[in-house]
């Protein structure tokens, strides 16, 4: 039995099967998109263990592997495939070099999935920031402003609030009371169809409307959450708010003397150190709406190192800091001076590089030996 | 025998002297008479965001209005090859278009063939029509041109993944009225007649018109005699000012900027802002004039002093313009896919007449030396293509084309090379005339030579990236084609009785081999491109997979060879598949109009590429049937060895001698 379940795992065929699966599993990922959108054909088709069907509600059967498990079993499979005819010859440099580099790069790949996280960082020229901001990802926050040097941020994810129940921390001194949650909204100032009045007894939600939107996985549109909060100390209520992605004006609450900030907003992620926009330049071709180039001139500013440099960031040519990697990623068709820049943290951005070294020389060593031999064996015929 | 053996020897050669003639009897330089229009297409525009002669601007205008590259003046039927009527070249129906315009509404040139539309716009019965495709002059357009644009109009706003045929071809014929319009007031008003003199009675009117503007504005009184001579042309300059296509205008300061071009009604109009009429306009003016007053000496020499202006301060651009010039005229993949169509007749006829040695081996051979001809000059266009360009040869769909055909008939030439038994060059001949079609179909959208937008405004990635996953295409397809022609001649031939069979297993595994490492490399290679662009080395968009799709497919082919879980068959049923993964990721991931990578989305291909995956279903299904049904393998009653088998191909023919 033993040996059967390790002839499977390091046979030829289940590889061959593997990357059979792979290829449709592609294909069909990729038609998906034009439906679903890339993001959310991501998730459902590549980052999962399986695919899963509905046929009715509440219902799921699995129906085709998904990217993880495939990508896994692959894995496995190289694995006790060379584990258990593994000879270094000098025959099998280039399989073992080619392996080896599609190891590291599935590794590496699972790595960045893992670890990797994006955010954005919007800026307008002279316009400073510490903080990116996350493409997907909204938080609820109270923002204790007390201390002029610094604020305390208390985040509370948005899968929390959309659980639509009391929410609770020893860091809050009031409980928040989430009395409705919208994925994606529009708020409007006055009713319209489809729409529900925000039922607020405080701040910019007084009086307006909410038209709950079906949620977004496309490209080039995010979902704007908006939630109804009411805030409760112990038992008694100091009003109710309208939170919102949408909401750009800050409203505040006062407990205790202490004035407090609230709001729904893209996740932040903070930063040791901060970027000023000093320049954003957006050429075009003459005479065309040919995008020539982009680029930011910021100034990068880290009281702990106590840097303080101009650095330029443009296409094709990213800023590698702190662990973070900042990318010319877009602009602002409104507002020509303001750039937006992609924020990328992802610990396995080396391993495709080597990767792609390995499996290129074992490739190259593996069939120049297979050529050489066969013009030899030519040559002598 | 001796005649025959010479006769074998040189009649390939002179096939090849033959083409290679008439390739350079196109590298001379001509003489012309009457008006130099060739000279007139050689001078520079900026259009598209480079500078261009105008020679392209029409080329590329007439491709969009007629998808063709000039305006033929007679009809003939399709099948007349013998007949070569006049044609107006691209140069000349740009000038006749911005200075004769009465006469360029009388030319042929809009394509309309939806039946639907032909009846809405009340066409039926007029223009004329050729195999089935209907051309009218603008002249037949003009009383419908307000209700075609009222339509065209309603198209706004509308996804074009949603528009109906008839819609598609409204808007193609509202996009070309339009460029034509807009040409016909690129260099002068339309209305003008004698554009010199009235462009010198301009500059003189300005100061009294300027004077008196100013005077009416400040409620003072006027001289209404000088403001009516400054304000009429001062209209229509404006007009050009606001229709011009291309920027006609050099740079005034070429040594402060080379990208200030402006078209001629800006130039103008600057004039009552207090600037100069620039020396271009006037020697534009001055072959406007000409042109209309059929004076052909005063043109050309117009013309000349032009050019010798321009080779002052302006030499680069106006050598890239002559460069482009010849280019266009050259007509080098057009050449190139004339010989490589006869190069298969050739390959084709070498392996009919396989029984005949000697008559084989001289198709053969033409066959060979002529592919070897045609990539010679497939290779200077590409080559010229890049200088012109300043870019590897890859920057978009087109050139992709031209440089899969190139990988491919390379890859089949050095396999001819050492197997000399004509697959090869079949192969490579096939595969030059397919992607040198394909290109020609992809270049019917406008200017190939497009500016780049700025995330693949790298020329380090396009070398690498770009041009090593273009190699896997061209060697994936390489092995495709050869698996193709081994299910058709093992079906119906009895080619692969001997030893042909396993040489082409050979040569499918080898160069599958190599699409592995291409395929493999490029795509991780645009991997890391996209994570130094995008941030992120994977992001699952529609052309990463796609590429992804073609590295698993070769790689699963390997494996299951070395498994043993298919044999020579199920090889080549797996490459045949291989055409269809790859093509899905040439082209179909571009219809799908989804991603960071989709640029160009086009969607009369889909038709096309569903045709091609119908053929390769067939070629699989064919090599599904089992071995007892393929002639070559069927058991006969004579003894095999009957029938020479391709690999006895391999000795010379005997010497002369």
């Amino acid at each position: 039995m033993f040996d059967r379940v390790i002839n499977l795992f390091t046979s030829l065929k289940l590889t061959v099967a593997l990357l059979c699966l792979g290829t449709l599993l592609v294909f069909i990922g990729t038609l998906a998109q034009v439906d679903e959108g890339l993001y959310q054909a991501q998730a459902r088709y590549f980052k999962s263990f399986f695919i899963w069907w509905s046929p009715a509600a509440g219902m799921k059967l699995p129906v085709f592997p998904g990217g993880y498990l495939l990508g896994s079993l692959l894995l496995v499979n190289l694995f006790s495939a060379h584990a258990k005819r593994f000879k270094f010859t000098r025959k099998k440099i280039g399989i073992n070099l080619t392996h080896a580099g599609i190891i590291l790069l599935l590794l590496g790949q699972l790595l960045t999935d893992v670890l990797s996280t994006e955010s954005a960082m919007r800026l307008a020229e002279g316009e400073s920031k510490n903080f990116s901001q996350d493409f997907h990802a909204n938080e609820l926050v109270v923002v204790d402003m007390s201390d002029t040097q610094q604020d305390e941020v208390i985040a509370i994810p948005e899968s929390l609030v959309a659980a639509q129940k009391e929410i609770r921390h020893p860091k809050l001194p009031v409980t928040l009371r989430v009395k409705r949650h919208w994925p994606n909204t529009d708020i409007l100032g006055k009713p319209a169809n489809g729409t529900v009045p925000a039922d607020a007894t405080q701040g910019v939600g007084v009086g307006v409307h909410v038209r709950n939107l079906p949620v977004t996985a496309k490209m080039d549109e995010r979902n704007l959450p908006s939630a109804v909060i009411e805030v409760l100390k112990g038992n008694e209520s100091l009003g109710t708010w309208l939170v919102s992605s949408q909401i750009g004006q800050p409203q505040t609450f006062t407990n205790d003397h202490k004035v407090y900030q609230l709001a729904l907003r893209f996740t932040r992620h903070y930063k040791a150190h901060s970027i000023t926009l000093q320049d954003f330049a957006h050429d075009k071709y003459k005479g065309t709406d040919i995008p020539k180039n982009f680029s930011s001139v910021i100034r990068l500013q880290n009281p702990a190192t106590r840097e303080d440099r101009e650095v330029k960031i443009w296409m094709n040519n990213p800023l590698r800091y702190g662990g973070e990697t900042y990318y010319q990623a877009g602009f602002d068709d409104k507002d020509p001076t303001v750039t937006i820049l992609q924020v990328v943290r992802n610990p396995g951005w080396l391993t495709p590089y080597l990767a792609c070294v390995l499996v290129a020389l074992g490739l190259i060593v593996q069939f120049m030996t297979h050529l050489i031999g066969f013009a030899m064996k030519r040559r002598t015929a | 025998m001796k005649m025959f053996s010479t006769l074998g020897r040189t009649l390939p050669w002179l096939l090849v002297a033959l083409f290679a003639a008439e390739a350079l009897q196109a590298l001379r330089p001509r003489a012309e008479t009457g008006f130099h229009t060739r000279e007139f297409g050689r001078l520079p525009a900026l259009l598209n965001g480079r500078v261009q002669p105008l020679d392209s601007v029409g080329r590329n205008s007439l491709l969009q209005i007629r998808n063709t590259q000039d305006v033929p003046l007679a009809e003939k039927k399709a099948w007349e090859f013998w007949k070569h009527p006049k044609k107006l070249r691209p140069g000349e129906w740009l000038l006749e278009v911005l200075v004769r315009p009465e006469q360029a509404d009388a030319r042929n040139i809009f394509l309309i063939h939806h039946p639907e539309l032909l009846g809405e716009f009340k066409l039926e019965g007029k223009g004329t029509e050729k195999s089935g495709l209907h051309y009218f002059t603008y002249a037949e357009l003009k009383p419908v041109r307000p209700e075609i644009h009222e339509q065209a109009k309603r198209l706004n706003g509308v996804d074009d993944k949603l528009w109906t045929p008839v819609q598609k071809q409204l808007a193609n014929l509202e996009r070309g009225l339009t460029i034509y319009e807009r040409l016909k007031n690129s260099l002068r008003p339309e209305v003008s007649d004698d554009f010199a003199k009235e462009l010198a009675e301009f500059k003189q009117s300005v100061p009294a018109g300027m004077a008196a503007v100013r005077a009416q504005q400040e409620g003072k009184e006027f001289d209404k005699e000088a403001l009516d001579r400054f304000a009429k042309p001062a209209q229509h300059y404006y007009l050009v000012e606001q229709m011009a296509l291309p920027l006609i205008v050099p740079p005034a300061q070429p040594e402060v900027s080379r990208d200030n071009w402006q078209n001629a009604g800006a130039n103008l109009m600057e004039v009552i802002r207090g600037g100069e009429v620039h020396p271009a306009m006037n020697y534009y003016a001055q072959m406007a004039s000409a042109y209309r007053q059929d004076k052909p000496d005063a043109f050309n020499r117009a013309v000349e002093e032009y050019r010798q202006w321009l080779a002052g301060k302006l030499a680069p651009e106006l050598r890239k313009s002559r460069n482009e010039f010849f280019f266009n005229n050259l007509l080098p993949f057009m050449r190139a896919m004339i010989a490589y169509i006869f190069a298969f007749l050739c390959a084709c006829a070498a392996l009919a007449t396989v029984a005949w040695a000697r008559w084989s081996e001289m198709f053969r051979r033409s066959a060979f030396y002529l592919i070897a001809l045609a990539w010679v000059i497939h290779t200077f266009g590409l080559v010229f293509r890049m200088v012109l360009e300043g870019r590897p040869p890859v920057t978009n769909l087109y050139s992709s084309a031209i440089f899969i055909g190139w990988g491919a008939v390379l890859l089949g030439l050095i396999l001819e090379r050492i197997f000399k038994i004509g697959i090869g060059s079949a192969v490579a001949s096939l595969a030059g005339f397919i992607t040198l079609i394909i290109a020609h179909n992809l270049s019917m959208g406008g200017d190939t030579m497009e500016m780049l937008r700025a995330v693949l405004d790298t020329n380090f990635w396009l070398a690498t990236h770009v041009t090593v996953i273009t190699l896997g295409y061209a060697s994936t397809y390489v092995a495709g084609l050869i698996a193709i022609l081994f299910i058709v001649l093992g079906v119906f031939t009895r080619h692969l009785a001997g030893e042909t069979a396993k040489i082409l297993t050979r040569m499918v595994y080898g160069i599958l081999c190599f699409a592995t490492l291409f395929s493999f490399t490029g795509t991780v290679l645009g991997g890391i491109w996209a994570d130094q662009s995008w941030g992120r080395f994977w992001g699952w968009d529609p052309k990463e997979n796609g590429a992804l799709i073609i590295v698993l497919w070769n790689a699963t082919i390997l494996h299951a060879r070395w498994g043993g879980l298919v044999r020579e068959r199920g090889l080549m049923n797996m490459a045949v598949f291989g055409n269809v993964v790859t093509s899905f990721s040439w082209f179909g991931v571009n219809m799908l109009g989804i991603g960071l990578h989709s640029y160009g989305f086009m969607d009369a291909a889909f038709k096309w590429l569903m045709i091609f995956v119908a053929t390769q279903a067939l070629f699989m299904a064919l090599g599904l049937l089992p071995l007892r049904l393929w002639a070559s393998f069927r058991p006969t009653k004579a003894a095999p060895g009957d029938v020479p088998p391709m690999g006895g191909q391999e000795k010379p023919l005997p010497s002369t001698g």
